[in-house]
């Protein structure tokens, strides 16, 4: 009866497994490819936290982590210091870049990714 | 819409800016590169068009086995590409479609005995032959992949609805995507009653995996195996139900829209039915 139900219900098929396997599979094999988006990603990280707490820079660490459904990224980042509130900056209206940002190549960072996301689209269309 | 012209009667122009050439490949081994590239250009000579089919695996020659051309055999491509022959040579035509030919791959040679700048200048003399070129490439992503993309403008990726093959698919999808060039995917060895019970992955799963544009579906069938057997294309066999499969991948390749035979997922009255049935 139990097997009757499992069948009736899912989940019995592993073509859904499958699919979610491969689809975790195939992300970490993408991010295993481009180690320079990491960095890139890792950097940009590290400017906007220290926007707001003293970081470790050099003991910054970012990994990923499979999980039994997802894919996670665990971040490990030292904190040096923390001012007290009355002795932080006003707070940035969101549109303004931050000067230390722009000043920064980092800013050129993430744009390989979106680039290899277009072209990704566009290649894949029908020819 | 039938074209007459023979294989081998050379039209006198320079080069042929409309032709097609298509490299078959898969990454893994075994899903039925060779099979869809001997099937799809019998499908395509069959439609009038000429076809050239080059087998890109050098050292593992096995395109001439699948047409059943493998005693004719005179020259292969190293020795076009060292310029011990004609390129014209080396074609072998077909005993049955006057417009389809292959061109072998060497078998007593290695792999990095013809460079990929030597292969596409090869490929790129059968533009006078042939409307379509279509490149048996090897397993794998070294070498002899690259040899056989060289000589491409665009790709098929053959792929089965299991985990190692659509892996492997996505691994030469991005590898041609630097390239790059169009992607067309073929599903090879569906079988639709297991999509229909959720036991294998179904078309619509593995084409949002692979985010890759669908030309054709090719279910599972025994027959194939019984005409690889005897080194003919399935397009032959009247009765093959395969045959309509093949020709309407040729026709979406020459641009026609064709819809494409969905295996829908279970429904929850067949998973019912299934249920009762077989519980």
């Amino acid at each position: 009866m139990i097997e009757f139900l499992k069948r009736l219900f899912g989940p019995s098929d592993s073509g859904a497994t499958a699919k979610q396997r491969l689809q975790l599979v195939l992300m970490t094999d993408h991010l295993a490819l481009a180690p320079e988006m990491i960095e890139a990603m890792k950097r940009e990280l590290v400017e906007v936290i220290s926007r707001y707490v003293e970081v470790d820079r050099e003991k910054v660490e970012v990994d990923f982590e499979r999980h039994d459904h997802a894919l996670a990224m665990m971040a490990n980042v030292p904190i040096l210091g923390v001012a007290r509130p009355s002795e932080r900056a006003p707070e940035r209206a969101p549109e303004a870049p931050a000067p230390v940002l722009a000043a920064e190549p980092v800013a050129a960072g993430p744009q390989p990714l979106q680039q290899r996301k277009r072209r990704k689209k566009a290649q894949r269309a029908p020819a | 819409m039938e074209r007459s012209s023979s294989f081998l009667s050379v039209k006198k122009k320079v080069g042929n800016v409309s032709t097609r050439r298509i490299v078959v490949t898969s990454g893994k081994g075994g899903v039925g590169k060779t099979t869809t590239t001997a099937n799809l250009g019998a499908a395509l000579a069959k439609r009038g068009h000429r076809v050239v089919l080059v087998d890109a695996d050098i050292g593992l020659r096995n395109l001439d086995l699948v047409l059943g051309l493998e005693k004719r055999i005179v020259f292969d491509i190293v020795e076009v590409a060292e310029g011990r022959c004609q390129l014209r040579q080396a074609l072998i035509k077909d005993k049955r479609f006057e417009s389809l030919a292959i061109l072998p791959a060497a078998q007593t040679r290695e792999k990095e005995a013809i460079t990929a700048e030597q292969f596409a200048k090869v490929i790129a003399g059968l533009d006078e032959f042939a409307d379509f070129v279509l490149i048996d490439c090897p397993a794998g992503i070294e070498t002899g992949f690259r040899n056989a993309v060289a000589g491409a403008k665009e790709a098929l990726v053959v792929t089965t609805p299991e985990v190692s093959a659509i892996r492997d698919a996505d691994r030469v999808i991005g590898k041609l995507l630097e390239v790059p060039m169009p992607i067309s995917l073929v599903i090879n060895r569906l079988r639709p009653e297991m999509v229909r019970t959720g036991d294998m992955l179904g078309v619509e799963d593995v084409c949002e995996v692979l985010n890759a544009t669908l030309i054709g579906v090719i279910p599972d069938d025994e027959e194939i195996i019984d005409t690889t057997n005897r080194g003919e294309p399935i397009v032959l066999d009247e009765s093959n139900r395969l045959r309509t499969i093949y020709d309407k991948i040729a026709r979406r390749l020459e641009g026609e829209d064709i819809p494409i035979t969905s295996f829908e997922k279970p429904t929850f009255f067949k998973r019912l039915i299934g249920a009762i049935t077989t519980g």
